[in-house]
């Protein structure tokens, strides 16, 4: 019914599944359920725009400060996605953490960071210099 | 403490008088506003030393430089700078450019300087192979050369120091005035009293004539663009391409650099500000329209980086050399083309204007013509790159790529003064090939870094406000506010 | 990461690779499981894994590994799998010359200057990036203009920033990182410039590194001039019409103090310019057959240095096929000659290898001009393949079977990619 439709929302996301960058659109009704999705080229780009909607998540890819090694700065990811809400704080929060050489690749540089339940690990050996 | 001479202006005028000055006992500092010398007029040009056929007699401009034209040959084997009379050609498009090469012809001859050759259209094809085809003759010119005119200015100005010079950068001028006790110079940093003072500043030098009152010219900047291409055409054109000159300007040439990056250029337009410094997309547009008529291989697809200088025309349109009404007070100003070739006899020429004005001039026994030669390992053979090697590695660990610059000669250029990313590229080439920098900037500020004992993010490009970049922690900082 | 370098180097090596990259380091890798060793591996970089260190970012491995690994993950699980193996790395070491009879000069702190004869020769030099010279961006020479990639390595490996306000130039790969990247460490972004009517990136990189951070793409805009004279003190931008002409009636300032470019790779083709090798001038890197052999008997080529890729699992792809057939010029087992020279035809840039041959499967690898929705690969009239959507940024990869050229007895075959009605 039209008059139901108003109070719908209509988000939209640009499907990243393949170059055709499908612009999908997330019709929710009032209860915060998905109505319908829309716009999609096959069923990854559903799923796709599902996730996006109700739980974004992201991996983060960054660096700390490390002392004794090499370089001064060691990569480091968080260990699987994390909310995407999140990804700024648990970046601010990391430029405080400086490791110590020697470092290897998947070792947990801050566990369980800001609550996440997710670790913070080593993308890289770092040995000291 | 009383100087004898103090030169205000670092160019390669104001490095070429502190040189000759040191041939005798005299007291001399040069001050320069910026952090380094030859960073002006004298960087950005074509680097060109002008040969016979483009003298105009009559002009003090064209009498300094065709003696000028002569020392470069001597000055460059004593200094090592790059220098290389590769002559010139001015290229004729019909037969009334070929009357008005002719032309050319016999103004060298009444003037009594070498007259140079005109080439037939077969003799310019088996030369310039690369002209265009449209080009029905040609006057070579054998005795223009290019010269690095930075290169040049940093070792006149290493010469100089070792001859006794003392040499103050970052230090402009405030203010000039005259008493019983001669002349007061107050710059940033310093009150200077001396007898003499030599007005070299360049775009400023009106300016500083003002602070003496001794004002009777004025400086207009004209700003000509150059644009560098990548090194893949080294050889289309073997000598300086001009196309035969209007009145108003020599054209647009095509220029093999002394490096064997040719270059492209220049415009010439009045501006209003000393400091604008931009190129234009007109500027480019002019400039690979024009050499296109040339050499039609090359294209705007081929540069690599542009730059723009002023020239500090006086308005005259002469050279303002001489002393003036405030006594001690003495000009070298007006330096345009052919500033750069005629700066070895200006600086003889300032010289003799010091000795009329009482100055005494008593050789200076200890005087060493040479420097060092700084080692390039690009121009070496492999045999001797080895063996250079085995008595220092850090000339065989290479920093730039693209011009083949060794650590060794990053780490010498700063012993013998670069203090910037700019001055360090400028002396080793580093940062100056087809990438331009990308690769290597981040490796030469660490060096600068290192040897000079700065913080990494202290480094700049050429002074104080070109900060290159910032310590994480300092992000916070109000924006706009430089890095320390 | 595991240390390699060697304190001797021996004066001849069946194989020498030139870059320990992504490429450098597939080829070395596929040299060896192909039985030729010891190979030396050289780069100018302390470590090997060349722009992967830098590259800090997850999307790495996706086709190779089936895992989504960072840059320095990727390298490291190459460089552990070639330490099994006979493999000299020779660090902080800069190629200056290959002649033809494949010597090799290096120069190191290390080794000095030394030469080095080799078997075979394998190219990885990578790409480098364009610069603000290439497109002539009219204005004044302060500092805060740099490449996309040396603030990558500024901020990533050197724990430096480039800014505090930066405008990016070009929508490719890196400069989306970018966008990210200094996003994260605090630096505000005011937003990407694309001169063309499309982003040159990923959208995974268009919605991840610029959607998820309110970073505004401006397509068909473009910066027409920099100001400041000692450090950016503001930028001038412009929308382009369609022959990418700037429409300076609508320009507008935006105040930054750093704008980094990211207008493209470049091969880097020194030393195949030294070697005498056949340039493709579509790829702007060496002509290669098949088994990824340049023009120079002996002397192959794989990765960025051929032409740019935009995911390294292709690169690491190319590499070993390079690295296999290096080995098998080194012990005389060549394959025969290719019999058929691929031409690219209408809306392909360029096809790389450049021939092939009909006795043996081939991936192609190629790059549209203009996207297409609904395409149609065309190979010659022996072969045909509808593309769902083709766009300059993603590469186009086609694997043929031999049987594929069964009935072809010509010597060239053109390659179309041509608009197709929807079915």
């Amino acid at each position: 019914m039209p008059a139901a439709i108003d109070d719908h929302a209509f988000t939209h996301y640009l499907c990243i599944g393949c170059p055709l960058g499908c612009r999908l659109e997330v019709e929710e009704g009032t209860e915060h359920d998905i109505i319908e999705i829309r716009g999609f080229a096959c069923q990854k780009g559903k799923e796709f725009a599902e996730r996006e909607h109700t739980d974004p998540r992201r991996m983060l890819a960054t660096t700390v400060g490390i002392e004794g090694a090499r370089w001064p700065r060691l990569p480091v990811k968080t260990r699987t996605e994390i909310p995407k809400d999140l990804v700024l704080d648990l970046c601010r929060s990391l430029r405080e953490v400086t490791a110590r050489a020697p470092v290897r690749l998947g070792e947990v540089v801050v566990a369980n960071a800001l609550d996440t339940g997710v670790d913070i690990v080593a993308t890289r050996d770092m040995p000291e210099a | 403490m009383r100087y004898d001479v103090v030169i205000i202006g670092g160019g390669v005028t104001g490095c070429a008088i502190a040189r000759e000055l040191m041939r005798y006992r005299v007291r001399a500092v040069l001050i320069e506003k910026d952090c380094d010398v030859g960073c002006g007029t004298s960087k950005a040009n074509s680097g060109i030393i002008h040969g016979s056929t483009h003298f105009v007699p009559g002009t003090l401009k064209w009498r300094l430089g065709w003696a000028g034209n002569q020392q470069w040959g001597r000055l460059s084997e004593e200094l090592g700078f790059g220098f290389a009379r590769i002559g010139d050609l001015t290229v004729a498009f019909g037969e009334d450019e070929v009357d008005q090469l002719r032309e050319f012809q016999w103004r060298c001859e009444r003037s009594g300087v070498p007259r140079g050759e005109l080439w037939g259209p077969e003799r310019v094809r088996a030369e310039e192979p690369n002209l265009s085809g449209a080009v029905v003759g040609a006057l070579f010119c054998p005795t223009t050369g290019v010269v690095n005119p930075y290169e040049a200015c940093f070792s006149l100005i290493e010469s100089a120091r070792r001859n006794g010079l003392e040499l103050r950068v970052d230090n402009p001028v405030l203010g000039i005035r005259a008493d019983e006790n001669g002349l007061w110079v107050q710059t940033e940093h310093e009150l200077i009293n001396s007898r003499f003072v030599v007005n070299a500043a360049g775009l400023y030098a009106d300016r500083v004539a003002e602070m003496a009152g001794a004002a009777n010219f004025t400086i207009t900047p004209r700003k000509g663009e150059e644009y560098l291409l990548d090194k893949r055409l080294q050889g289309i054109v073997s000598r300086i391409i001009y196309p035969c000159p209007s009145s108003t300007s020599k054209g647009v040439l095509v220029i093999p650099t002394f490096d064997g990056t040719v270059m492209v250029g220049p415009t010439a337009e009045e501006v209003d500000d000393r400091e604008d410094l931009s190129t234009t997309a007109t500027g480019a547009e002019h400039v690979f329209s024009k050499v296109g008529r040339l050499v039609p291989g090359i294209s705007e697809r081929d540069c690599i980086a542009e730059f723009a200088g002023l020239r500090a025309v006086s308005d005259t349109e002469d050279f303002v050399i001489g002393a003036t009404t405030v006594p001690g007070f003495i000009n070298a100003a007006g330096i345009q083309s052919p500033g750069l070739t005629a700066a070895p006899a200006i600086a003889e020429f300032v010289i003799g204007v010091l000795e009329t004005e009482g100055l005494a001039l008593e050789p200076n026994e200890e005087f060493l013509p040479g420097i060092e030669k700084p080692v390039q390992v690009a121009a070496l053979t492999t045999r001797e790159r080895q063996d250079l090697a085995a008595t220092d590695p850090s000339f065989a660990q290479v920093v730039c790529r693209c011009e083949l610059v060794t650590r060794g000669e990053v780490l010498d250029s700063i012993q013998r003064g670069a203090r910037t990313l700019d001055g360090l590229k400028f002396r080793t080439r580093a940062g100056m090939g087809r990438c331009q920098g990308a690769f290597c900037s981040l490796r030469c500020m660490q060096l600068l870094s290192d040897s000079l004992g700065l913080p990494f993010a202290a480094i700049t490009k050429r002074g104080e406000g070109s900060w290159l970049v910032i310590d994480r922690e300092d992000l916070e900082r109000r924006s706009g506010e430089p890095a320390p | 990461m595991i240390s390699a370098r060697v304190s001797q180097l021996r004066s001849a090596y069946p194989l020498v690779v030139v870059g320990a990259g992504p490429a450098g380091m597939a080829a070395a890798l596929g040299a060896t499981e192909a039985g030729s060793a010891p190979v030396l591996m050289i780069d100018r970089e302390p470590e090997p894994g060349g722009i992967l260190n830098q590259c800090i970012h997850t999307g790495f491995g996706l086709h190779h590994f089936k895992e989504e690994l960072t840059g320095p993950e990727y390298a490291q699980r190459y460089l552990e799998s070639l330490l099994e193996h006979d493999i000299d790395i020779s660090t902080d070491s800069d190629v200056v010359d290959v002649d033809r009879e494949r010597r090799v000069t290096l120069m190191s702190p290390d080794h000095g200057v030394r030469t080095i004869s080799a078997g075979a020769v394998l190219l990885c030099m990578g790409a480098r990036e364009r610069t603000r010279g290439a497109i002539r961006i009219p204005g004044t020479r302060p500092a805060g203009v740099m490449t996309a990639g040396t603030a990558q390595k500024l901020v990533n490996l050197l724990g430096y920033l480039p800014g505090r306000r930066a405008v990016i130039l070009g929508s490719g790969d890196i400069g989306l990182i970018m966008a990210r990247r200094l996003t994260l460490e605090g630096v505000e972004v005011c937003g990407v410039f694309e001169i063309m009517p499309h982003p040159n990136g990923l959208s995974r990189n268009i919605v991840q590194c610029l959607h998820d951070f309110d970073i505004p793409l401006h397509l068909s805009t473009t910066v027409v001039e920099i100001h400041g004279s000692d450090r950016v003190e503001r930028v001038t931008v412009a929308p382009v019409d369609e022959e990418t002409w700037p429409c300076l009636d609508k320009a507008w300032d935006i105040a930054c103090d750093t704008l980094l470019v990211s207008i493209g790779l470049i091969p880097e083709n020194e030393l195949s310019l030294t070697l005498g090798l056949r340039i493709d001038p579509l790829t702007q890197g060496p002509e290669v057959d098949s088994t990824m052999h340049t023009s120079r008997e002996g002397v192959f080529a794989a990765g960025n240095v051929v032409h740019i890729h935009d995911i390294v699992d292709y690169v690491s792809q190319e590499a070993l096929l390079a690295g296999r057939s290096a080995a098998a010029f080194v012990s005389r087992r060549m394959p025969p000659a290719d019999n058929i020279r691929l031409l690219p035809g209408d809306n392909v840039a360029y096809c790389v290898p450049q021939t092939i041959s009909t006795d043996r499967e081939h991936t192609i690898y190629l790059r549209v001009r203009h996207p297409l929705e609904e395409s149609l690969l065309r190979l010659g009239d022996v072969y045909e393949r509808k593309l769902r959507y083709v766009v300059p940024g993603e590469m186009v990869s086609l694997k043929l079977r031999p049987g594929v050229l069964d009935r072809f007895h010509g010597d060239a075959l053109r390659i179309d990619i041509l608009p197709r009605e929807e079915d």
